[in-house]
């Protein structure tokens, strides 16, 4: 579901192949029947962004039906524990959980913790005046400061138990009212639900696939959690064959937010310091930590992390110079950041391999913010649209932007290709891979390695007479890297090494495990440590596969600790015995009195099935030794979230924030704690029940091609992948052709509040008509690979959206919105205003 | 005795694969079973990329996802894409019921290759390895073997379909041009470039027996899980070219992808066109001996 | 749509394509190569012609022929090369002999045809060494049938279907047009006298070509569609036409100046349609998926039907 594995993952793809070779069962859950679902074993139709209600009725097929692994749900998962009194559910409050702000916008989550005490998240959330990213990733762990719930139920049986909570929650999503809200029929909703019900539990396993059709909604990151349930409930979690696979968007995606370019966390999910308030690390570590489960150790991994970073400079006298590390204190999010350029608060900008121009929701606007800035240094391959904006962004053919107005300074300057360097990339399944370098960059072409060495080099050398407190950070970072090669590029190698870690002596670390609050350690990044252990690169390891176990531990090196599925605990049950033997993993041996098995145990490995933890007990030692989930503070897997998600402890069905529909289960239409950016370049369309809904009667999706790869600028500029997807399209299904005169082969202009853009026209059955609470729904869907530049060039689907985002992690919602469809090329110049200002905005401010 | 013969100018004629003497080799092919095949287009992508095929055209067809049309001298492999609402008991076609056919089409390196028979200079010619590959440096673009083929395989490049190229000699204009089964490959014992990066391994390369066997045992299998439609196509040596080296596992008849349902080489039905050739002219041999016969004046 | 507009009343069934595409490729020749096999057809009756005249002693039409040779075959290979792809590499043709390859066994024909109606042309305008004239006399006269009727075996000899399905009549077809140009070329030249055995090849020769055509026509049932609509078919009937005009015309006023002006205009004209007909409708075949799927699906299911 959520994802197009066949088409934007083909490589992995083929694993899924072998599985349905030897018997699996593929089914593909999308608006789009789709290359994927061409190979699937069967395909179900649903309307973008409805999600929830369908993974919501499989919960509550589940529960109806008995149909959980009780065995694991009791032992495993919070179902028993007791919830505070005061907590409200939506089924009570018409679609609001208890505590909700309307002033401030936001949750207070006292009434969701467990009954009996205070749970505090492994990152603080009310201390902050911040909405979303103070806890965007912070589920990993509340505090519970005895380690163990104070009140459970085992028999499932209590009104407020999670268990019961979460059947009541999910009461209402029956077969038939999720056919009503995702389109699909009954019977293929419940042809899936059995299905993964019947090859769940102790023999079998059953895994999800999800990618951005998930992801990039308002409520994406609940949708994601309504699957988590679904796997905790089925015993899936931590076993053969099961979890959830996050198929990531870049090669090097998960890497990118592991050792961060996310303004809010800092290396392995480590929050970023706020300047609210001046904090100690002391305080700062206090405030983020848990008592129990591994966030206990926060303090080593922050000092290992400062020490890496300030070398010896860093000592406990100065705090290991945390006060060094910039501190923010908003929402700099990139939605907020090109906010900020408009509002000429940002002047300066760096783009290394992103092209907003073309790649973020409302690129127009994006266009329009750059063209504010002051100076812009784009680091790519090619001249993309984000540094060519001021020569040819459709705004200049509006007459909204002149040329010789725009008062930014764009360097272009060119980047060295994957193979023209050393370095890693870490994607789907947190593996580290590294890959080496094949030939030396073709001119002026550098690697971002060596660029942002060199750029720091030459900057210290400038201050180096400053003493000016401000500059000290700069001048004390511990900057000296090993270079090689006639370019002076600092080895790759080095910066893995520091990442991975050291101790006292200098000498790589195996594990986070070793790193100390002290000082003697230092880690670039501590789910990293570990990768160059050995004083080997472990992530350059290319055993074949032939050549080692199935679980080929010996091909790159995965996070963390080169555990391949997290959480593997789970594949036994409470004694230490596998579930079965067909699908044992990993389990307790008596003799040995260790964990063992086919993967790194995900465990401490001495630690038996028995054990009970002391009273006071901190951090891992809290942990029971029959709670898998040691990531958080009672070691369970959460079905409820007390803490960790700023919109609900349960996921909930709601509309996106543009959506023909009203929401038939409650009376709050759209997630409550979403944001929503509003800005004369960004309306939003009225959404279903407000005035002038109805010009916007279609839903509109965005997918992806094989034959090209996100802003395009990697395909659209190779002559052999734009010959084979040539032209920006839109498809639409034969009864939408027919209501709006399309023809296939000819041109649309879609449109929104934002503007409309044209592509031309693919009427396909592989859209499928659905019906939806009663009425036809027509859906248009668009890639979103085409801008300005290359050999094939076209109109960028991102122009078409609007700024609603996912409050925990500031996602766009580019997946489920409106428009209107229209035949014909769009007009030119003004008109192209004059058409988009026809049409309504929202007037009233969206609930 | 091999199943492949021609006739040379000054040579004996000897059959493959003795006429290669030692540097015989086994008979190697294609099979591309459809049933896997992701349309993921790696295969044209990187069959383009090897053999240095230029780009011909950025035109958006309208029909599916292929934006190639078919195979040509500038496109060796050609994924098709077929959407098929299908229909339960008469009904059309609902949400979900559809079928999505994907297959990557290949020049079928035939046992008797009409474009081999036809070709006057001899640039065409069978390989030690029992495939069909044109000499770029023979070929003088007479074009015989363009309509002889009765899969459409081969095409002469012109630069009228380079719009995007200037018509320069090293692209091979006015020679044919198809699928050498990465011939430079093959006698580096590698294997062709598209085989190589199909993630599905939807076209499988190896020795001609060898893929006949497991293309029997996949298609056995299909049927057995109920895929009554899976067939081959191209695998019998006893079908009109003798046995494609490149032969496919389709899952409707061959014309929905484009291809022939009952191929057969032109030159099986030489006898009777050398014969109706002959006949043809002795009738006007005689006519002129008859005219001339009834005297002048 | 891969559904292809089912047309139940040709050669029977509903069909399937992808997308309406053709299955084959059409030639990429040229309309040279019609011209081509009409000069070229000419050339071999016409040198078979003078064979035979200059044997009977009718000097006049053996010179006349001679001549109308010279030319035809004179301009028949700048027309092959112009049609090449790599024209600079022609003489490639030659570097073997390919029986299965009419194209290869014509190249040949053409060659040693074109060298011995050289010779003889030149002894024929210096008048010298009769005895080699005849020699290279009788090499073009024994040559000419088949540098006639290869053309028809190259055209049959390919996937095309309306050219290989009709691969026993195509022959009798282009063996009676050259019969008819190469008559009524020398009609028109020579004087009446000499010219009546050209006179009654060219009649022989139309004669030859319109029953052989019809018959085709009926044999290829549905596959004639191409002879009878669109441009195929309006050259066809062009043909037919003028041929037929041109037979009657040199039948009955063949004897007269005018009339065998006239009469070898038409025909001429209408050998030339009729390449040009043959060559319009083989591309046409080609380019309908029809034409190639509906008669190998019949095939097929019959052979299913018969088996089961």
């Amino acid at each position: 579901m959520g994802s197009n594995m066949a088409e934007c993952h083909p490589v992995g793809f083929q694993w899924v192949m072998e599985a349905k070779l030897r018997g699996a069962k593929i089914v593909h859950v999308d608006p789009r029947f789709t290359r994927t679902s061409a190979l699937a074993s069967s395909y179900v139709p649903i309307r973008a962004g409805s999600d929830i209600a369908f993974l919501g009725g499989i919960v509550n097929h589940i529960l109806e039906n008995g149909r959980e692994f009780r065995d694991y749900v009791v032992n495993y998962t919070n179902a028993p524990v007791i919830i505070n009194e005061g907590f409200k559910d939506t089924e009570d409050l018409d679609g609001f959980f208890s505590g909700w702000n309307e002033e401030k916008n936001r949750y207070d989550n006292s009434t969701w913790q467990y009954a009996g005490m205070r749970v505090r998240g492994a990152v603080q959330d009310e201390e902050t005046a911040l909405s979303g990213e103070a806890v965007g990733y912070g589920g990993h762990g509340a505090g519970l400061e005895h380690g163990e719930p104070p009140e459970e139920d085992p028999t499932l049986e209590h009104p407020r138990c999670v268990f019961q909570l979460l059947k009541r929650h999910y009461s209402r999503y029956t077969p038939e009212r999720v056919a009503e809200i995702c389109g699909c029929s009954k019977e293929q909703f419940l042809e899936v639900a059995e299905a993964l019900c019947d090859n769940s539990g102790r023999e079998r396993t059953s895994a999800f696939c999800y990618a951005v059709g998930w992801t990039q909604h308002t409520i994406g990151v609940q949708i994601i959690r309504t699957a988590a349930i679904v796997q905790l409930l089925l015993g899936n979690m931590g076993r053969t064959g099961g979890g959830i696979m996050a198929l990531r968007g870049h090669t090097s995606i998960q890497g990118s937010t592991d050792i961060p370019t996310l303004f809010n966390i800092l290396p392995g999910y480590i929050p970023m310091a706020h300047a609210h308030a001046k904090q100690t690390l002391a305080e700062f570590v206090e405030m983020n930590a848990s008592p129990t489960g591994w966030w206990g150790r926060l303090d080593a991994y922050m000092v290992s992390l400062l020490k890496a970073y300030f070398g010896a400079r860093a000592t406990a006298e100065n705090d290991f110079c945390f006060d060094y590390l910039p501190r923010i204190d908003g929402d700099h999010s990139t939605y907020q950041a090109a906010l900020g350029m408009l509002e000429g608060s940002v002047k300066g900008f760096f783009l290394f391999g992103e092209n907003p121009a073309v790649g973020s929701a409302n690129s127009r606007l994006h266009r329009m913010a750059m063209a504010n800035l002051e100076w812009l240094v784009v680091r790519d391959l090619v001249e993309i649209e984000s540094a060519s904006f001021w020569h040819d962004a459709p705004e200049l053919e509006t007459g909204e932007l002149r040329t010789a107005e725009i008062p930014t300074e764009v360097f272009l300057l060119p980047a060295a290709s994957h193979v023209e360097k050393n370095g890693s990339f870490t994607n789907t399944q947190r593996l580290l891979q590294w890959h080496f370098k094949a030939v030396e960059p073709a001119g002026d072409c550098r690697s971002d390695l060596w660029f942002v060495y060199h750029l720091a080099l030459r900057i210290r050398e400038k201050l180096a007479a400053s003493d000016d407190p401000r500059d000290r950070p700069l001048l004390d970072l511990e900057w000296h890297y090993p270079t090689e090669g006639p370019l002076e590029d600092p080895s790759a190698d080095a910066v893995l090494r520091e990442i991975s870690g050291w101790d006292a002596d200098g000498r790589a670390v195996s594990s986070f495990a070793e790193l100390k609050p002290d000082g003697s350690t230092a880690c670039g990044c501590w789910i990293y440590s570990g990768c160059y252990a050995g004083e080997v690169n472990q992530s350059a390891r290319k055993r074949p596969g032939q050549e080692q176990s199935w679980v080929a531990p010996e091909w790159g090196w995965a996070w963390p600790s080169n555990r391949r599925i997290l959480y593997n605990r789970a594949s036994a049950d409470p004694s230490g015995k596998p579930w079965s033997e067909r699908k044992k993993y990993v389990w307790w041996d008596e003799q040995q009195a260790r964990w063992v098995g086919h993967d790194a145990p995900d465990f401490t490995a001495d630690k038996p099935p028995g054990y009970v933890p002391q009273t006071g007990a901190k951090a891992d030692e809290a942990i029971r030794g029959d709670r898998p989930f040691i990531m958080q503070a009672d070691g369970r897997g959460w079905l409820f979230v007390p803490s960790g998600l700023v919109d609900g402890p349960f996921p909930t069905h709601f509309e996106p924030q543009e959506s023909p529909f009203q929401n038939p289960l409650y009376g709050q239409q759209s997630n409550p704690a979403r944001q929503q950016l509003r800005h004369r370049l960004s309306p939003f369309n009225p959404t279903a029940g407000e005035p002038g809904a109805d010009a916007y009667p279609y839903v509109l999706t965005t997918f992806r091609l094989t034959e090209h790869h996100t802003a395009g600028g990697m395909t659209r500029t190779v002559p052999f992948l734009a010959e084979i997807q040539p032209e920006m399209f839109c498809e639409v299904s034969p009864a939408l052709a027919a209501e709006r005169g399309l023809e296939n082969g000819g041109w649309a202009t879609i449109v929104t509040a934002r503007t409309a853009i044209e592509a031309r026209v693919l009427v396909t059955d592989r859209l499928a008509p659905l019906v939806v609470q009663g009425r036809p729904l027509l859906q248009v869907a668009v890639p979103w690979h085409w801008g300005t530049r290359g050999l094939s060039t076209g109109e960028s689907a991102n122009d078409l959206f609007g700024l609603a985002l996912d409050p925990n992690v500031q996602i766009q919602e580019v997946r489920g919105a409106t428009c209107d469809i229209r035949p014909g090329r769009r007009p030119r110049g003004r008109a192209l205003r004059e058409l988009v200002e026809s049409y309504p905005h929202e007037q009233v401010h969206a609930r | 005795m091999s199943a492949f013969t021609t006739l040379e100018l000054g040579k004996t004629p000897l059959s493959w694969p003795e006429s290669y003497g030692g540097e015989q080799q086994p008979r190697m092919g294609f099979f591309t079973d459809t049933s896997v095949c992701i349309g993921c287009k790696a295969c044209e992508v990187a069959c383009k990329e090897w053999n240095e095929v230029p780009e011909d055209g950025l035109h958006f067809s309208g029909e599916s996802f292929d934006n190639t049309g078919s195979l040509s001298a500038n496109s060796w492999r050609h994924v098709a894409f077929i959407e098929q609402p299908t229909r339960v008991d008469g009904a059309e076609a609902s949400g979900g019921d559809l079928r999505w056919l994907m297959s990557s089409d290949v020049c079928k390196h035939c046992t008797h290759a009409a474009c081999l028979d036809v070709c006057p200079t001899g640039a065409l010619f069978r390989t030690e390895f029992g495939t069909v590959v044109v000499q770029q440096d023979v070929c003088n673009g007479c074009g015989y073997c363009v309509p002889a083929c009765p899969f459409g395989v081969i095409g002469r490049r012109e630069v009228e379909d380079l719009p995007e190229v200037g018509g320069e000699d090293v692209l091979g204009l006015g020679t044919t041009h198809k699928c050498t089964l990465c011939y430079d490959r093959l006698k580096d014992g590698m294997e062709p470039a598209c085989a190589q990066a199909c993630p599905t391994e939807s076209i499988q390369f190896g020795p001609l027996d060898e893929l006949r066997e497991r293309a029997q045992e996949r298609v056995d299998l299909l049927h057995e899980q109920g895929v009554a439609e899976a067939d081959l196509y191209g695998e019998s040596p006893d079908d009109g070219v003798g046995g494609f080296g490149a032969f496919f596992l389709l899952l409707d008849k061959p014309e929905v992808y484009g291809l022939p349902p009952d191929p057969i080489v032109p030159t099986r039905r030489l006898p009777e066109i050398w014969g109706a050739a002959f006949l043809a002219g002795a009738a006007l041999a005689g006519s002129v001996l008859a005219a001339v016969a009834g005297g002048s004046q | 749509m891969s559904r292809g507009a089912g047309d139940l009343g040709a050669g029977g069934s509903d069909y399937q394509s992808y997308y309406g595409k053709p299955v084959i490729k059409e030639p990429v020749w040229e309309p040279v190569i019609p011209v081509y096999f009409f000069t070229g057809g000419t050339a071999g009756a016409v040198a078979s012609l003078g064979l035979a005249a200059r044997l009977s002693g009718n000097a006049a039409l053996a010179r006349t022929a001679t001549y109308v040779d010279a030319v035809a075959i004179g301009v028949s290979p700048a027309l092959l090369i112009a049609d090449l792809g790599r024209p600079e590499r022609f003489l490639n043709m030659l570097r073997m002999f390919k029986a299965t390859s009419p194209m290869s066994v014509g190249t040949w024909i053409v060659t040693f045809s074109g060298l011995a109606t050289g010779v003889a042309t030149s002894l024929e305008l210096f008048g010298r060494l009769p005895r080699a004239k005849l020699a290279a006399e009788v090499a073009a006269g024994a040559l000419g049938p088949f540098l006639s009727t290869y053309t028809a075996a190259l055209l049959a000899d390919t996937s095309v279907p309306a050219w290989h399905e009709a691969r026993r009549e195509l022959p009798f077809v282009f063996a009676g047009s050259s019969a008819a140009s190469a008559g009524a070329a020398c009609a028109l030249i020579a004087a009446p006298g000499p010219a009546r055995p050209a006179r009654r090849l060219a009649i022989a020769g139309a004669a030859l070509e319109l029953a052989a055509g019809s018959v085709m026509q009926r044999r290829l049932g549905f596959l004639a569609e191409p002879y009878k609509r669109g441009r195929g078919g309006a050259l066809a009937t062009a043909a037919k036409t003028l041929t037929t005009a041109g037979a009657l015309t040199m039948g009955l006023r063949g004897r007269e100046r005018t009339g065998a002006v006239a009469a070898a205009a038409l025909l001429l004209a209408g050998s030339l349609a009729e390449r040009l007909a043959i060559f319009r409708a083989g591309l046409d075949s080609a380019r309908d998926p029809r034409y190639t799927v509906v008669p190998q699906r019949q095939r097929v299911d019959q052979r299913a039907a018969t088996a089961a």
